[in-house]
């Protein structure tokens, strides 16, 4: 070959030469746990359905999400979000509003009649769910969807359990509980109402069932031994929060105590207080001690509800019943309530308990092999009842009572069904490392103060039993989707495409993220570090 | 500065591309169909910055330009890691100078072209000319301040990295006080590169009254594309500075170049402006403040202020270069601490 004076090679491109070879650690893509999901009881892939809102997308958002979750427009007013306490935007500025996305999500899906996709195939089997509550409807949803019969005894005359009887309407308007409800009949899941079962196995050899979930949930109210005069009203919570689904409004009189100092506590009193009524919450501890959630001890107090922190009620209905005596209480050196002797006396037309509440465990007389202890129903992990075939959850298992959970223990126990029936185990996908925040690059996000939903105005709260939180509009909510720092995985920023001293990343195309160049990547970390969501790690090569 | 306009996405325009923006909005760096100028197979140390910015830089002029671009490079790092004989990164025209000739050489490619403009060639190629600190603000000087006087149409890249790298880590002009290198030993009652002395060659630039002067990082990609395209739209002389973290030479962790770059900004230690005809007409403001201690910790050359005894009033002189710069160019937001 002629070559130019002097030059004896030829000329060629560096593509040659393989600096891969360099390299003593790689990187590597890989998705990691969001905290968001990471926290939700009901395992829901929050940041999975964001991603999919993010670009406007609301149906496939909302599809992903009802993977999870059939409830999201219940979900989205009654959760109590402790993923956006877990939220690592919460290091930024504020958490991502997820519960208010997830609310506009389920809006839309009512909004545009959105359903749920039939099962693929039927698998011949038939399943009992008793109660359609959170635990029972959850069930019956993805036990419908892994193609089993489903049916479903309500004890009661609607559908909802304690969403329903327990959660006020100003918290959750009835016609979204209907809707996410009729959504999961349309599906092919039986229901029939006002059937309760009092002897399980009976019911389930008489119905030809092949596996039974339970989740009556927790009904009865727990009493509490106060000396009350012949003419006091004491009612407990439960029965005053389900009367109100009823023709007849409960005759609460003026003056409306409240014992008790949790959630139902605090809904009776709000109940109370826009029936008419003054309500007085009495509470052995301190606010700080309340096991109700602080923004609702504040919403109460907001719309006039008040409280009397550190008392007991020694005496209900004095001399005409109109009047209730009750003691001063201080906290001991262990923070332990403890009286003081020092009474009161206060008007008083009803008392009302909220002290908790407990199962109703008639329904497993006769059904062998099964460990009650502490008024619930032991489950193993699978959520199986000592009984092979029979499962439970919700508020009758060991766990936190609330919607949230209940709704995670239907899913998880819908999983292990389906396996037990097809006589397998569920093996649940090996959880992701955790994306904590230090694995983020926090620079890398845009400044995005929270979106703040529309609260209703005070006297109509205190007045009509309208819902007291507003939600958002398509606007604020994708704006609001579009905070989400997406932890732990790829969003396809190019960030790692561009940082790349060596061109060794190469880019797949929309959707399809990105992918190392080994034969060029020198190992210099860059990309890892100015990945923003910290999905990429350096691992040791083989040396 | 300009290009921070998009809507909010997330990470708005802070990363390189974002699956929300418009095609158009996208940097050049986050197109697949990007020309990756200087590719794979270069023998850049790990982590190199400049070999980020040279791609960030020529990529961006590509683009601008049409691909009707031609590169004159001084001797340096940039020019023995792309292009060993007989093999070469460059993926562009590009022609290797002396060391200290590299702007008179591009005078000359630019003459040329306007030449065979002149005589009824369509094209119109646009020349750029590009070198490290040591090869622009000491050996390549005297050239380079003749192309500005003349108004050459060419736009120069200098591409810091603060000493002779390839030489091994030798003081340049552009050396910043207190860096240790292997002419400034750590040693001595005042250890590392002196104060007081040094050229900062963008104000020497705007001395020259040359129609467009700015300085960048390859830590935000967005203002460097911006600053080399808006250089493209313009004719005559034109020098863009640009702030490139070297791993090697700074004794820093390979995976911390941007991070770097970034800190450099934010704590006001390198201050990033455009200006025009000598007067400074933007300004990338601070968004995130730090002191400079944030900056210098993380590098060896700058070990020796952090030992058992800190040498706490140094430090406080270069707190001094980075408040004065926030002064001298406003990088502070107001209401801003």
């Amino acid at each position: 070959m002629d070559k130019p004076f002097a030059i004896t090679l030829d000329p060629g491109s560096s593509l040659a030469n393989k600096t891969g070879s360099w390299r003593t650690f790689k990187p590597v893509y890989l998705d990691r746990l969001p905290p968001c999901n990471n926290q939700c009881p009901a395992g829901e892939d929050i940041q999975g359905w964001l991603f999919h809102a993010e670009s406007g997308n609301y149906e496939a958002a909302w599809r992903h999400l009802t993977r999870d979750n059939p409830f999201p427009a219940i979900m989205g007013r009654v959760c109590y979000h402790t993923c956006e306490g877990a939220c690592n935007r919460g290091r930024v500025d504020e958490p991502v509003g997820i519960n208010s996305v997830e609310r506009f999500l389920g809006d839309e899906a009512l909004k545009k009649g959105w359903k749920f996709a039939p099962p693929a195939a039927e698998s011949g089997k038939h399943v009992l769910v008793v109660g359609a509550g959170p635990s029972g409807m959850s069930a019956a949803y993805q036990l419908r969807r892994l193609g089993h019969r489903v049916t479903v005894y309500e004890a009661g005359p609607m559908t909802g359990g304690m969403m329903r009887f327990g959660i006020p309407k100003y918290r959750l308007p009835r016609e979204v509980l209907d809707a996410e409800m009729q959504r999961i009949l349309d599906l092919g899941v039986t229901l029939k109402l006002d059937t309760k079962v009092d002897n399980l196995l009976a019911a389930m050899q008489a119905g030809g069932f092949d596996a039974a979930f339970l989740a009556v949930g927790a009904h009865i109210a727990k009493r509490a031994f106060i000396p009350a005069g012949d003419s006091a009203r004491v009612l407990d919570a439960v029965a005053v929060l389900r009367s109100m689904e009823n023709e007849d409004k409960p005759m609460l009189g003026r003056r409306v105590v409240v014992y008790g100092g949790g959630n139902t506590a605090i809904d009776v009193a709000r109940t109370a207080k826009r029936l008419g009524a003054e309500p007085l919450i009495v509470y052995r501890r301190t606010r700080d001690k309340m096991p109700a959630h602080d923004f609702e001890v504040e919403e109460a107090l907001q719309e006039g509800v008040m409280v009397k922190w550190l008392s007991t009620i020694k005496q209900a209905g004095g001399a005409d019943g109109t009047s209730i005596t009750i003691e001063k209480m201080e906290l001991d050196a262990n923070g332990h309530p403890q009286p003081t002797g020092e009474l009161e006396t206060l008007e008083a037309d009803t008392l009302v308990l909220a002290l908790g509440q407990d199962v109703d465990l008639g329904l497993l007389n006769g059904v062998p092999g099964l460990e009650i202890r502490d008024g619930t129903v032991q489950v193993d992990r699978n959520m199986m009842t000592g009984y092979a075939g029979i499962f439970a959850g919700g508020d009758m298992v060991p766990a936190e009572r609330n919607v949230t959970v209940a709704i995670g223990h239907g899913k998880k126990a819908a999983r292990n069904i389906d396996a037990w029936l097809r006589g397998g185990s569920y093996a649940p996908a090996p959880k992701h490392e955790l994306a904590a925040f230090e694995k983020l690059n926090p620079w890398y996000y845009s400044d995005a103060p929270k979106t703040v939903r529309p609260m209703l105005d005070i006297i109509r709260r205190q007045s009509t039993f309208d819902e007291v939180q507003g939600g958002l509009d398509e606007s604020n909510a994708l704006f609001e989707a579009r905070r989400c720092l997406s932890c732990g995985n790829c969003f396809e920023c190019d960030n790692c495409y561009g940082v790349c001293p060596d061109n060794a990343v190469i880019k797949l195309g929309p959707g399809k993220r990105f992918q190392f160049n080994y034969d060029y990547c020198k190992g210099c970390g860059v990309c890892v570090s100015e990945c923003p969501c910290g999905a990429i790690k350096m691992v040791a090569e083989d040396i | 500065m300009s290009h921070q306009e998009i809507k909010f996405y997330q990470t708005g325009t802070f990363t390189v591309g974002n699956r929300l923006l418009e095609p158009d909005q996208r940097s050049v760096q986050a197109s697949m169909e990007r020309t990756n100028s200087l590719n794979s197979g270069h023998r850049a140390c790990q982590g190199c910055g400049e070999a980020l910015g040279a791609r960030y830089a020529i990529d961006a002029a590509m683009r601008a330009t049409g691909n009707q671009l031609i590169a004159a490079n001084a001797t340096g790092c940039l020019e023995v890691f792309s292009t060993p004989y007989p093999e070469t990164s460059w993926q562009v025209p590009w022609i290797h100078s002396l060391f200290g000739n590299t702007a008179a050489v591009a005078t000359g490619i630019a003459a040329a072209m306007k030449i065979k403009r002149q005589k009824g060639d369509r094209r119109d190629v646009r020349v750029i000319a590009q070198g490290g600190d040591g090869g622009t603000t000491d050996i390549g000087f005297g050239c380079l301040s003749g192309m500005w006087e003349r108004n050459d149409d060419v736009l120069y890249i200098c591409y810091d990295n603060e000493a002779y790298m390839n030489t091994g880590v030798q003081r340049s002009s552009a050396t910043p006080p207190a860096a240790r290198t292997a002419t400034t030993m750590p040693v001595g009652p005042e250890p590392g590169n002196v104060f007081g002395q040094g050229k900062n060659v963008p104000r020497i630039a705007m001395a020259h009254g040359i129609p467009y002067v700015a300085t960048a990082t390859v830590a935000d990609l967005r203002d460097l594309e911006y600053k080399v395209t808006k250089a493209m739209s313009v004719r005559g002389a034109r020098y863009i500075h640009i702030f490139v973290p070297c791993p090697l030479g700074w004794g820093a962790a390979s995976h911390d170049t941007v991070k770097l770059a970034r800190l450099a900004k934010e704590s006001g230690l390198f201050p990033v402006f455009e200006a025009e005809y000598g007067e400074v007409t933007g300004v990338s403001k601070i968004r995130r403040p730090v002191p400079v201690e944030e900056y210098l910790k993380p590098q060896r050359r700058y070990a020796h202020l952090f030992g058992k005894q800190p040498h706490v009033e140094t430090i406080a002189k270069i707190q001094a270069i980075a408040d004065a710069n926030i002064r001298r160019y406003g990088l502070l937001e107001a209401g801003a601490h």
